[in-house]
């Protein structure tokens, strides 16, 4: 099966955010504490098992338990929990209002993709997408994060931990991406036969890239995609999937607004190649085992292949 | 020597004795030797089932691992991958970790308390047939594509998908709710053996640490799985008949499963963990030669972690967006769970420095166990940790840890105890080259195979996946940890294969091989009947401390050499200071029990199919089992009042009320049940937090039904006062009246709780108010019904002239019952009909 990987690192040890930074770090400190200690109590254990030399009183080891057993880590867990709530208001701020973020992206977790829905801004219209994100670099990011039918759950390793997407409920998270790039962000709350196959792309711009993204996506394509346009509409394409400026508005599937710009086809499953799209509208269930969208096998090779072309060539 | 012997027996009485008691306790042959219940073939076969499953998850595993060898395999399709880690996880959860230490437990406890038997064998068999039943039916669905594939803990609305789960999902709910009857059965049978069946004595502080940990853990069984079943209901009610307690687009929430789910799911961990440092508790005395370090710190360890793990489940569910303010009270609490989980790992050092260490096989799995456990409790501190756990939750680091702590915590100290406790079952040793060669196949395989789990969880490897790209930066790591597990099963399977091979060419060893101290040692492989007289202890290390114990009680020195009446029979002794009090007989080899198990069976897997009839059916041939089985076995009236028990002590044989075993029964299961009842209430009180306006405008049952209701429960539980008074004074006309009136106000008291969500036309699959007043109200019903039938059992009692003022268990085990009932019945009214009604 060839999986789509080459999206971007997906690593909790890359941080390229403010979040995954300041956990970073606090994971560095408690790896080197917990070898330390792994190493003394085992030391402290295999001693004991091969030790010749007279036993210890019964009293000096009772004193071992004490300060061993209750003393030692008594002191280093309170160190310890200190650090780690003294970090929780700055990874999370515990109030929404401490830490107004300049946008709130709403992301809904659908099986088995992402609907994205950016606000409108600075003069710049509201619009929806799917299974692509993009952040501004050195902004701090809000997101409002839905789910439609199960729970899923939002994480991106390289910016910061991860938050549920709970049906019935609202959570937010809000990130700060300090380093511009390509990364990856999978579902990570079991959700169904292809929670495997349910990934998204994150891009970290620049400014200037940004806003121009954001104008584009906006305003959307422009009607003349020739034959694969005419097919896309013909075979019931749009139904589910809306090709802004194309298309009518359709909320079924993921929004395929310039498609082409897209790292992956099917939600991270495959690279966003011509015969890729083709394969996957062929036959989904292949690609994406419980993939919802139905097979499209009866439709003729080359119909699949210009409606391919159209959709790679949306850019 | 005691010195409280007066006569020496000739050696000829003394073998008249002996076989009598072989002729009582003897294990039937043939087909009939399944009927048996004596502890130790039921111990036996428990364990031997709980392996047998345990293997059964592990290749599971294998396929699990095979699967992820190699990026984009397609070894096994998404769908049979979903269900082989779900079902490895259940599997190993519910039908090895906690059912295998019910099996050591019932093994061992009887002679180790210097008892002959647990205080209801048949109890204990009826617990292992609806294991093995249970069992079976919940591992054979994968054989039919049918398995569970939600996960093993089954979260909502996921799971509550018909489409997607199928009928997985409710052989899962149904076939583990059989489970956990039988768990709990164990955990009330374990209570109340080890608190009213030690030798005299043996008090409480003087308890080998094995049964302290034991009673600790029961206890936990009988708090952390009544959530879960009262979950199950109410996830099953949803399955069933469209009720909406999950469903959040008819007020339900999915977050209510997961916080009952992991209120049991937390102490789990610990309920597994618990009982495998109770075995190393046994061990470690023994091969440093010398009576454990520091006993009541490790006593009072043990008393707190079972008390903190009640408190931690919400660290399960760091990334639900539950408030910040509670997630750090949770990590605290979490963190400080640590804490008497180090005083355990001390005291087996401080006892280590402190006497002189014989490196064997058993302490070689045990220290190999705590060097792995140890790991797993580091990592548990740093996902303890909120913001580390934000990051680290659902991925490999997970999967990681957790197998560090239940491998390093329960396997190893299992195979460890298996090494160690084998010369109980056939008076030889395990090989102890085979046994070396295991633990370091075992030892480095588990490492290779997990180790770097660590590292490819942080490195962005989400649990549960059935695939990875290939460029990701898994491959190493997912190929090693394949190779580590099939290292690790070679090691597990040459256990196996020591515990296995034939061994009659090997001479018998002796009856204490290791030199223990603890009582279990007494007990003969070959003979049945436990001890051959039941002991007075005076040390936490008898056989060390009292010099000739084993001669004595092997000379029918003590008490109960004999058996008389062709009875079992064991001593009954008082809570705190183990003095006795009864001479308890014990149920013998039966069928009814197997009856029961698999007639209970029977309802649980005809609801799977939906099969009414085979259930009303199943139903019906259970409550006649459980009743003959009552009728027939307990509460008998003796024959003689009295006992000659020997060293001149005679012992009543019937005691009624807080002295008698059934009472205490009584009494823990119904705060079991109680248990399950506060979590149902629970869900009630939830969903008004989590709504504005919980009734959502649906009308609700009213006032007056549900307080006539609970006035006519009330008055029902005054007729049983009136008739346990009456019947005290002997007066059967009354007490059989009192009976019948008290019949007659329970049937009226149901009706009545029925009537009000029924008259006002609740519809309990619109939204999730009137969904939970109906179960609130059929859950107090149906005890009502279950509180009918044990009057009218005591009203046949009393008809047949098994029931009398002094011979009054039954009647009494009743009213007990009846205080719960009452209690029940005026929350649940007084609930419903004030809250929210009255706004």
């Amino acid at each position: 099966m060839p999986l789509s990987g080459c999206t971007g690192v997906q690593s909790a040890l890359d941080p390229a955010g403010e979040e995954a930074a300041a956990i970073y770090r606090l994971l560095l400190v408690m790896v080197v504490g917990g070898t330390l200690i792994w190493c003394a109590v085992v030391g402290l254990l295999l001693h004991a098992s091969q030790r010749r030399n007279a036993p210890w009183s019964e009293r000096t080891a009772g004193r071992l338990i004490v300060w061993g057993g209750v003393a030692f880590p008594l002191v280093v867990l309170l160190a310890l929990l200190a650090y780690a709530v003294w970090l929780m208001p700055s990874i999370r701020p515990w109030l929404a209002r401490h830490a107004p973020a300049p946008e709130t992206i709403e992301v809904t977790g659908e099986q088995f993709w992402w609907r994205i829905r950016y606000p409108a801004r600075d003069g710049l219209p509201a619009f929806e997408t799917a299974n692509e994100l993009r952040l501004l670099v050195g902004e701090r990011v809000a997101f409002s994060l839905k789910a439609a039918d199960v729970i899923h759950s939002f994480w991106i390793p390289v910016l910061g931990g991860k938050m549920d997407m709970i049906p019935g409920r609202t959570n937010t998270l809000s990130l700060s991406p300090t380093k511009t790039g390509i990364f990856r962000a999978p579902c990570t709350e079991f959700c169904g036969t292809s929670h495997t196959l349910m990934a998204f792309s994150v891009i970290v711009m620049e400014p200037a890239d940004y806003i121009a993204w954001r104008r584009a996506q906006a305003a959307g394509d422009v009607p003349g995609g020739g034959e694969g346009e005419q097919l896309f509409a013909r075979h019931g394409c749009a139904g589910c999937h809306g090709v802004r400026g194309v298309t009518g508005p359709a909320t079924l599937g993921p929004d395929l607004t310039f498609f082409g710009q897209r790292q992956t086809v099917g939600a991270g499953t495959l690279a966003n190649t011509k015969e890729n799209v083709a394969r996957f509208i062929r036959d989904p269930a292949a690609w994406k085992p419980g993939a919802k969208m139905p097979a499209f096998d009866m439709l003729p090779s080359k119909d699949i292949a210009a409606i391919s072309d159209y959709l790679v060539g949306l850019k | 020597m005691t010195g409280t012997v007066e006569t020496e027996l000739s050696a000829d009485a003394r073998k008249a004795q002996e076989a009598e008691l072989r002729e009582v306790w003897r294990t039937p042959s043939g087909w009939c030797y399944w009927t048996s219940v004596n502890n130790t073939e039921i111990g036996l076969w428990y364990g031997a089932a709980a392996f047998i499953f345990m293997l059964f998850a592990g290749v599971l595993a294998l396929l699990v691992r095979v699967q992820l060898a190699v990026p984009g395999n397609d070894f096994l399709s998404a769908d049979m991958f979903n269900q082989a880690f779900t079902l490895h996880g259940t599997v190993m959860m519910f039908l090895f970790a906690v059912p295998i230490f019910e099996a050591v437990a019932i093994f061992l406890l009887p002679s180790m308390l210097g008892a002959r038997e647990l205080p209801f064998p048949r109890l204990s068999a009826f617990g292992f047939w609806s294991f093995a039943l249970g069992g079976v039916f919940v591992c054979g669905s994968i054989f039919f594509g049918a398995a569970p594939n939600t996960g093993w803990f089954m979260y909502p609305p996921l799971a509550t998908d018909k489409e997607y789960s199928g009928i997985g999902a409710d052989i899962w709910l149904l076939g583990l709710s059989f489970i956990e009857v039988a768990s709990i059965a164990a955990a009330v049978e374990l209570i109340v053996g080890i608190m009213k069946c030690r030798a005299p004595g043996m008090r409480i502080n003087m308890m080998p640490l094995f049964a302290w940990y034991l009673l600790i853990v029961a206890g936990m069984i009988l708090f952390a799985f009544p959530p879960l079943i009262a979950g199950d209901i109410l996830f099953e009610m949803e399955r069933m008949f469209d009720w909406p307690f999950f469903d959040a687009a008819r007020g339900g929430d999915p977050l209510l499963w997961q916080h009952l789910f992991w209120i049991f799911g937390h102490p789990e961990v610990y309920i597994i963990f618990l009982p495998a440092i109770a075995l190393m508790a046994m061990i470690v005395p023994t091969f440093s030669q010398r009576p454990i370090v520091g006993y009541s710190w490790i006593v009072l360890a043990a008393v707190g972690t079972g008390f903190l793990s009640f408190g931690l489940w919400v660290h399960h569910m760091f990334t639900t967006g539950l408030p910040q303010i509670s997630l750090a009270f949770f990590s605290a609490a979490s963190e400080a769970v640590a804490i008497p989980t180090g005083v355990q790992i001390f005291v087996f050092i401080a006892t280590m420095l402190a006497g002189r260490v014989i490196f064997s096989v058993p302490m070689l799995f045990g220290a190999g166990g705590l060097a792995i456990f140890i790991i797993g409790g580091l990592t548990g501190v740093m996902v303890a940790l909120v913001p580390f756990d934000w990051q680290a939750h659902d991925t490999y680091f997970i999967v990681a840890h957790l197998h560090y702590v239940l491998i390093g915590g329960m396997l190893f100290p299992i195979v460890a105890g298996i090494y160690y406790y084998y010369p109980l079952l056939d008076a030889r040793k395990l090989s102890d080259r085979l046994g070396k060669i295991a633990f370091w196949l075992m030892f480095v395989g588990f490492n290779v195979a997990f180790f770097p789990m660590h590292l490819a969880g942080l490195r962005g490897m989400p649990r549960r996946v059935f695939t990875y790209p290939a460029d990701i930066g898994w491959d190493w790591f997912n190929l090693i940890s394949t190779i580590g597990a099939f290292i690790f099963a070679s090691g597990v399977a040459l256990v196996v294969i020591d515990v296995l091979r034939p061994k009659h060419r090997q001479p018998k060893g002796e009856q204490n091989p290791w030199n223990s101290g603890t009582l279990e040692w007494i007990s003969e492989p070959e003979e049945k009947w436990g001890v051959r007289s039941i002991p007075i202890i005076r040390s936490r290390y008898p056989i060390w401390d009292q010099r000739g114990l084993i001669e004595d009680i092997k000379a029918g020195r003590f008490y109960l050499p004999d058996a008389k009446d062709g009875a079992r029979e064991t001593l009954v002794t008082s809570v705190l200071d183990a003095e006795p009090i009864q001479c308890l007989r014990v149920g013998g080899t039966s069928l009814l029990t197997i009856l029961a198990a698999f007639s209970l069976g029977g309802v649980f897997i005809a609801l799977t199919f939906h099969w009414w009839i085979t259930t009303i059916v199943c139903a019906s041939a259970t409550l006649a089992a459980i009743v003959a089985w009552l009728w027939t076995g307990t509460a008998v009236i003796p024959r003689e009042e009295m006992r000659d028990v020997g060293l001149g002590k005679t012992l009543p044989l019937y005691t009624s009320g807080p002295g008698s075993v059934g009472w205490w029964a009584m009494f823990i299961t119904m705060a079991g049940d109680g248990t399950a009842y506060a979590s149902l209430m629970f869900g009630y009180f939830f969903y008004w937090t989590i709504h504005e306006d919980f009734t959502a405008g649906h009308a609700g049952p009213g006032v007056l039904w549900p307080f006539t209701a609970a006035g006519l429960f009330t008055l029902a539980w005054a007729a049983m006062l009136v008739a346990q008074w009456v019947n005290e004074a002997d007066w059967r006309g009354l007490t059989r009246l009192a009976l019948a009136v008290a019949v007659l106000l329970t049937l009226a008291a149901c009706c009545a709780g029925l009537a009000g969500p029924y008259l006002t036309g609740m519809d309990p699959t619109v939204h999730v108010y009137p969904a939970i007043v109906w179960v609130v109200a059929l859950w107090t019903v149906v005890h009502g019904g279950v509180g009918i039938i044990m009057q009218l059992y005591c009203l046949a009692r009393n008809l047949a002239g098994r029931m009398s003022a002094r011979h009054d268990m039954d009647l009494r085990n009743v009213v007990l019952y009846w205080h719960f009932l009452v209690i029940t019945a005026i929350t649940s009214f007084g609930v419903l009909g004030l809250f929210p009604g009255l706004r």
